[in-house]
């Protein structure tokens, strides 16, 4: 194992439901900030995070066109943690549950984002200084 | 490297899932190599109870087949040299007693989890 930090998250939740996305990706920034190694299962529902067809839009209610909206997309945020990994020396592999994605069409993905199986949650625990798992509830 | 998985989260999606996601990935890992023990907590002390039935939904014309087997897929990480390990306490305050676990199933207290953390590298809590 080398001097850099590796830790391995595991997520298990999608996007726009609850608070535990913003607070995991916050964490992963701090992570790829410093230029850790940084694994990433996503597992069930987290598999529709890096979902490549996310699209914002505009907000009547808060009286936003499409741009002044800027709505949030995990989509987005990965492609940015992953450029910040790489930008400060780390990486961030994102990796998504090959059963999972099958069963909810979330095949097309952003880049960056591959398909894998348990045993790469397990791989990739075993080569990290640790590995966090953010349940569902 | 073991790993400790501590579950809590019960019954969530298991009729979509015909498994709990928890149970199915450690003996998804288990397959890979990977060295495992479980603790059921919480909720999830209710799994050690065998003959649950969740067959039976339909909707429409629609009759799912298949149901969960929660009770097999515990049984089975028993088999397969898992130790499973359930908090009596939890077992307690939803009326169920050591002695209706599943065979194989290892009662265990609160307050001796922390000396069980210490036999393990990580602990995952799903």
């Amino acid at each position: 194992m080398s001097d850099k930090k590796a830790l391995t998250f595991s997520i298990m939740d999608g996007p726009f439901e609850q608070a535990r996305i913003v607070t995991v990706l916050r964490m992963i920034d701090i992570a790829a900030k410093r230029g850790y190694k940084i694994s990433v299962f996503a597992y069930e529902g987290a598999v529709s995070l890096p979902f490549a067809k996310q699209a914002q839009h505009p907000n009547a209610v808060h009286g936003n066109d499409l741009a002044e909206e800027n709505h949030p997309l995990a989509k987005d945020w990965i492609a940015a943690l992953m450029k910040t990994a790489r930008d400060n020396g780390g990486e961030l592999d994102w990796i998504n549950c090959g059963l999972c994605v099958d069963e909810r069409g979330m095949g097309d993905a952003i880049d960056g984002v591959r398909r894998g199986t348990p045993g790469d949650l397990w791989s990739c625990a075993s080569e990290s200084d640790n590995t966090l798992i953010v349940g569902t509830r | 490297m073991k790993a400790l998985q501590v579950i809590s989260s019960a019954y969530r999606c298991t009729i979509e899932e015909q498994d709990d996601p928890a149970v199915w990935i450690t003996h998804a890992m288990k397959g890979q190599g990977a060295e495992l023990g479980v603790v059921l907590r919480g909720n999830a002390v209710c799994y050690s109870i065998e003959g649950q039935d969740a067959s039976g939904i339909s909707f429409g014309d629609w009759q799912q087949t298949n149901p969960p087997r929660l009770d097999r897929d515990i049984a089975s990480l028993v088999d397969k040299g898992i130790d499973v390990y359930v908090i009596e306490e939890d077992a307690r305050e939803r009326g169920i007693t050591s002695s209706a676990f599943m065979p194989g199933l290892k009662p265990i207290t609160r307050a001796a989890l922390a000396g069980l953390f210490a036999e393990y590298d990580q602990i995952w809590n799903w």
